[in-house]
């Protein structure tokens, strides 16, 4: 039985003797990518020419499809395929699994007549060219029969309840505390729904070569498609071969299947050719996964000096009906800040409408919204600095578990970061800094989000001409994969990186979880640092065994690797040269990583502090970012370059959150009302001016063999608060629902009198 | 309906559903799949190319509007091996993640570079009299119709900035 103690023992990436561990070195794919010569989903080449399919979706939130006419589609010009729920080939039963290892069931598509969220699919047309597709696929009527639906989150809460198997975490008497704390907080903070907006609309290309099955599609967990397309099919996972190469970014959104799998692959069945279909962008808003609103209420009570006796963090958020997730806003902070009394937990609305789901770190991305205003809020009413509030609550251990933390740096985060930004230039007093016509502020939080280390395999293999190729049914949505699983087959074969070739999504290869909860690193690299090392076994027993190498003799234990050349004591000889002559038809080796049992023994995250400085216009309420900055502790970095990117992507959607980004159900049609991003607004160029982060140097070794962990979540986690934050100390409008936009504060301003 | 166009310097004659646009003619008739569809109606930018030297949003255009044209895309501004500068700096400066929007910033960024030596003003332009500097300020304004979701833009304007140089 394996145990995290085994990860003391030194490996070629905690040892990194060729430095490529930490390197910015480029991105793997980029050349591809800065030359547009990487194919995406929709853009990979067909055995034939693909055609091109339409999708029509539901113009209401529930009910039934009464009638649906699709004559004039049928004769419109170029149109192969028309199909509705009656005329849809036979799929597996919506959640069945044919066979029981598969790791996503059946997700059929126009599987009745019932409409269960407004843009559903309803109908589907496939012609020769998206033009007469999208034409056809308008001429189609459909008329329902349309029942009351939940769709007014807000007007629903009667209907929550406690998620499946969850009951509100308690430690202490909360209530008790709280009645009797010298200073308390009580406030309710609200999120609203989200879109990821990845760039990319979901795609898919699919062909068929008999039985079997070819999809090119844009998903974050290859098993996880293939499978659920097999049960959809009704056939075997072994003869769906899915891919995913390149993906147009994910953000937990492409965590799962759309429709445009199913169709692609029934379409190419039915009409025996190569089918194309993506989603429009009003699709993507609407029938894809969101991130629900949220409504949290925080409690804190403290001592004068600043020491929280009571905590409570609870409230509401929802889910699709039928399409079970609960975005869980208060788990964070069940590890985050020492308290003896404790109250957490989440109510869930099932609506009415799209799924509910993963994004980019869900659960903290939400709550800590609430709970790092909250203490901002606390702190200003104990007197006391924000960031001294925080360190007075550091919990030497897991405040709820007990369990020890694996590393925690959050303290040293909050110092260097407030040292770096000129935190003691920050009046605590809002509404004393002007520029112009702009109030001028300060705010900070912290940051944490969980770090995971799921199971995973990669394969390693050499070839004759001393390539060595990590191959592992893992993706890449941007986030790195490519480059840090070379630089991980790099340092631990002692190759240099030209090398080094990296194969990835692709359903044949040893599979692994794929892109999500910041897991992707360490698992997918955990797998691949095993995969090396036996390769390395191989090889070393390779030569040794070979009369014809110098190492012939050797002891396989002590031979090394480096710059290329395998080596024991004085002897040594290229890899390339050992391979051509002992295995020229090449070496293959496969490794894994499973989390060991003890690893749940302790407490592991990662941790930042945000820094932000904001201007509020003092005529229009409009809140400009001028200055963010970031201090993070995430376990040792394998790209100093992917990683930043990776963190301060984060933090731009921590700005996103703050001031603009929101959609919002129009209770009519049960419909998100911004179906596009000129309606939903993600940050752009001109909204990030100042911003930098910085990772503190660290080694996790409790974490994975690698002593890595997740970067793509800890970013946004907390950023959002901090520009709250600093929206106050600028202005003294002190605003709980977020975006904030500028009607919003405006409203503060002039009920402020200013 | 019949329309020429140079594309890359490719002289192409193409017979076009009146509907299609410049994006879909380049992606699904001329095999250029570099200018990536995000939105499909101007607001995101990643199908931005260069007609006659001047950016657009190619999903904005039919196609057979642009009989005659110059059209610039990401594929005929450099290739693997012979990067264009721009593209060179986006590499080396990280500037991109899922690489979608990308090339769409690129020829948006090579079109701004052009506008900024021809002196063409934006909202951040203090004095029209004036030569215009390229400040990160005006940079950044007038990269704002590129999306990045991925939000490398602190990195995109150091990519760009490589190639304008540093102002003082």
């Amino acid at each position: 039985m394996s145990s995290i103690a085994d990860w003391a023992t030194p490996n070629p990436v905690t040892e990194n003797r060729s430095g490529l561990i930490g390197k910015a070195v480029d991105r793997y794919e980029g050349p591809l990518k800065v030359t547009g010569t990487a194919p995406y989903a929709y853009e990979v080449e067909a055995p034939s020419p693909p055609v091109q399919g339409a999708i029509v979706t539901s113009a209401i939130a529930r009910g039934r499809v009464a009638a649906i006419d699709t004559a004039e589609a049928e004769a419109s010009p170029g149109v192969l395929l028309v199909w509705t729920h009656k005329t849809i080939p036979a799929q597996g039963a919506r959640g069945a699994r044919i066979n029981p290892r598969s790791q996503r069931p059946s997700s059929p598509v126009m599987d009745s007549d019932e409409v269960r969220y407004f843009g559903e699919t309803v109908a589907f047309v496939v012609a020769d060219t998206l033009e007469n597709a999208r034409a056809a696929a308008a001429l189609i009527k459909v008329t329902y029969d349309e029942l009351w639906a939940v769709v007014d989150f807000p007007a629903s809460l009667g209907l929550a309840e406690n998620p499946p198997g969850e009951e509100d975490v308690r430690i202490g008497d909360f209530e008790t505390a709280f009645a009797a704390a010298p200073v308390t907080l009580d406030e309710t903070y609200t999120s609203p729904i989200q879109n990821h907006v990845q760039m990319e609309p979901c795609a898919t290309t699919a062909w068929w070569d008999g039985d079997k099955v070819t999809v090119h599609t844009s998903i974050q967990m290859v098993k996880g498609g293939q499978h659920a397309l097999a049960e959809t099919l009704m056939i075997p996972s072994d003869d769906v071969h899915l891919l995913t190469r390149y993906i147009g970014g994910g953000f937990g959104g492409k965590g799962q299947s759309y429709d445009d799998l199913s169709l692609a692959a029934l379409a190419a069945r039915e009409l025996k050719r190569p089918v194309k279909v993506a989603y429009t962008r009003q699709q993507m808003m609407l029938g894809t996964i969101h991130r629900p609103a949220t409504i949290q209420r925080v409690r804190l009570g403290a001592t004068p000096d600043g020491r929280l006796t009571a905590f409570a963090l609870d409230g509401y958020t929802h889910c699709a009906r039928d399409a079970l997730f609960t975005e869980h806003f208060a788990n964070f902070a069940r590890s985050l800040y020492a308290a003896p009394n404790r109250l957490t937990g989440h109510k869930l609305v099932k609506m009415d409408l799209p799924g509910a789901g993963p994004m980019r770190a869900p659960g903290e991305a939400s709550g800590m919204l609430s709970l790092e205003v909250a203490m901002d809020e606390l702190a200003e009413k104990l007197g006391l600095d924000p960031i001294q509030l925080r360190l007075i609550n550091e919990p030497e251990r897991d405040p709820e578990t007990g369990k020890p933390f694996s590393i925690r740096q959050l303290a040293r985060c909050m110092n260097e970061g407030a040292q770096h930004f000129g935190w003691d230039r920050r009046n605590p007093k809002p509404g004393q800094v002007r520029d112009g016509r702009w109030w001028v502020g300060m705010g900070m939080a912290a940051a944490i989000r969980a770090d995971y280390l799921l199971p995973a395999k990669a394969g390693a293999r050499i070839t004759a001409d001393g390539t060595i190729t990590l191959l592992q049914g893992m993706t890449d949505i941007g986030t790195g994969t490519y480059t840090i699983l070379a630089q991980i087959t790099a340092e631990t074969l002692g190759v240099p990186l030209s090398q080094v070739r990296v194969e990835i999504g692709d359903s044949n290869l040893p599979p692994a979880p794929g892109s999500g909860g910041q897991f992707g690193a360490s698992t997918a690299g955990s797998a691949a640092l095993d995969a090396g090392m036996k390769l390395r076994v191989a090889l070393a027993h390779l030569a040794v065994g070979d009369p014809n190498s110098p190492l012939y003799g050797a002891s396989p234990d002590l031979v090394t690797f480096d710059d290329g050349k395998i080596r024991f004591g004085n002897q040594s000889e290229d890899l390339s040269t050992l391979v051509a002559r002992a295995a020229p038809e090449g070496v293959y080796a496969e490794g894994s990583i499973s989390p060991p049992a003890d690893r749940r023994d302790v407490s592991l995250h990662t941790y930042g502090a945000h820094f932000a400085e904001v201007g509020v216009d003092m005529d229009t309420g409009e809140v400009r970012m001028r200055r963010m900055y970031g201090v993070f502790a995430a376990g040792r970095i394998l790209n100093a370059k992917t990683a930043k990117s990776q963190i301060t992507g984060g933090m731009i959607w921590g700005v996103g959150t703050a001031l603009t980004e929101t959609n919002s159900v129009d209770p009519r049609y049960g419909s998100l009302i911004n179906q596009d991003v000129g309606g939903y607004l993600v940050p752009v160029h001109a909204d990030i001016v100042d911003l930098d982060a910085v990772f503190l140097d660290e080694v996790d070794d409790k974490a994975n063999p690698m002593g890595i962990k997740g970067v793509g979540e800890l970013g946004i986690s907390g950023a959002g608060a901090a520009i709250a934050n600093a929206i106050y100390n600028a202005c003294g409008v002190r605003l709980r629902d977020y975006p904030m936009t500028p009607d919003k504060v405006l409203a503060g301003l002039i009920a402020a009198g200013l | 309906m019949k329309t020429t166009m140079t594309v890359n310097g490719q002289a192409s004659t193409l017979d076009l559903d009146p509907r299609t646009t410049l994006l879909d003619a380049l992606r699904e008739h001329l095999n250029l799949k570099g200018s990536k569809k995000g939105c499909d109606h101007g607001q995101c930018g990643a199908c931005t190319v260069l007609v006659n030297g001047v950016r657009i949003n190619s999903c904005l255009s039919l196609a057979v509007m642009h009989d005659g044209d110059a059209v610039t895309t990401i594929e005929g501004l450099g290739v693997v091996g012979a990067l264009h500068p721009l593209q060179e700096a986006f590499l080396k400066q990280d500037a991109f993640q899922c690489g979608y929007c990308t090339p769409g910033q690129i020829c948006s960024a090579a079109g701004m570079l052009k506008e900024l030596a021809d002196n063409w003003p934006s909202q951040e332009t203090a004095d029209l009299t004036a030569a215009i500097v390229a400040t990160d300020a005006e940079i950044r304004e007038r990269m704002s119709g590129n999306i990045c979701r991925c939000s490398a833009y602190p990195q995109i304007l150091a990519a760009i900035r490589d190639v304008v140089g540093a102002v003082a």
